[in-house]
């Protein structure tokens, strides 16, 4: 580490669709302090940051813009995997002010696969001029998780922003994040597979989002699986030890 | 009384309010993820010399579709 500092810095996350100004924003957060770097096995390229706020470090991920962590493109797998695997300790949503309808979809996926998420109405100013009001206050309530106002371009917000996450990281806000609810139907359906994959996973990861993807009929998910499954889980494993170092 | 047509017999100049998406898997979700979504409104800007692909506005954003994907999109034409 840069900082004369013993613990580990926070993991932020930035996810957002394309032209949110998210790598403004992850700029504006890093400063020079960034470098990107080529995701394993993909050839999509993430910035990695850090920052120093209120005594602690942070290390900031920008992941690729997308629409949607569903389509599996390169990008959005990236996106996905990252938040799923890696599970950040907070996933900032960036969202064009302009433009929430479209903006908000992603926020709902991301929503529903991780606790720990703040959103930034990120581009306000521009939606001032374009006479958008934002009660932010009632999205926040609608969404169960902190909304923060922000204009990267010019700094605007970016305080109040790291207050938040700080805030989020260290579990001093609690979050209820919006879940949709489904037809009886797919929630029968959903209860069913979540109780398997906790079996194998244990509570490591988002069973209920896990189990829609694989409802889904999401291939690619199930491939991200199979390569997780936990060694120690196996039959008569409990004594095995894993070839390679197991990730805390 | 307005009746339902594809979206790829819609014309530049139409707008026309989905009612649904006769697609499937990948292209499905991706359609719905780019707002084709029953209800939503997508304004049809332009077409192409030979009619494919179609430019359309869709939530504040212009796409281009192929006929293979806008024959499947269905809706109303607003305003006739």
């Amino acid at each position: 580490m840069k900082y004369p500092s013993k613990e580990m810095p926070y993991r932020i996350a930035l996810a957002g669709n394309p032209n949110t100004g998210k790598s403004t924003l992850f700029n504006t957060l890093t400063g020079l302090r960034q470098h990107t770097g080529n995701w394993p096995g993909k050839t999509v390229l993430c910035a990695e940051g850090e920052y120093r706020f209120q005594e602690k470090n942070y290390t900031v991920v920008d992941l690729p813009g997308t629409y949607s962590l569903y389509s599996n493109s390169a990008d959005e797998e990236v996106a996905r995997d990252y938040i799923l695997f890696e599970q950040p300790d907070v996933t900032i949503v960036v969202l064009d002010a302009t433009s929430l309808e479209r903006n908000l979809n992603l926020a709902l996926q991301v929503l529903e696969m991780s606790d720990r998420v703040v959103i930034c109405l990120n581009m306000i100013d521009e939606a001032i001029r374009k006479g958008i009001r934002i009660h932010d206050q009632k999205l926040s309530s609608k969404l169960g998780v902190p909304v923060v106002k922000t204009s990267a371009r010019d700094g605007k917000g970016i305080n109040e922003l790291k207050k938040i996450v700080t805030r989020v990281a260290e579990g001093r806000i609690q979050t209820r994040p919006y879940r949709i609810r489904y037809s009886e139907k797919i929630e029968e359906k959903i209860q069913s597979i979540q109780s398997q994959i906790e079996n194998i996973f244990g509570d490591q990861l988002p069973s209920r989002w896990i189990a829609l993807r694989l409802l889904d009929g999401e291939r690619s998910m199930l491939n991200a699986l199979k390569k997780r499954i936990p060694k120690e889980g196996a039959p008569d494993g409990a004594n095995l030890k894993s070839p390679y170092p197991v990730e805390a | 009384m307005n009746t339902e047509i594809p979206l790829s017999e819609a014309k530049p100049g139409q707008t026309l309010r989905i009612n649904r998406l006769e697609l499937d898997g990948t292209m499905r979700r991706r359609l719905l993820d780019l707002g084709f979504i029953p209800g939503a409104d997508v304004h049809i800007l332009r077409k192409s010399p030979l009619g494919d692909p179609v430019a359309l506005r869709v939530s504040n954003t212009t796409i281009a579709l192929r006929v293979e994907e806008s024959s499947r999109i269905f809706g109303e034409v607003l305003g006739e």
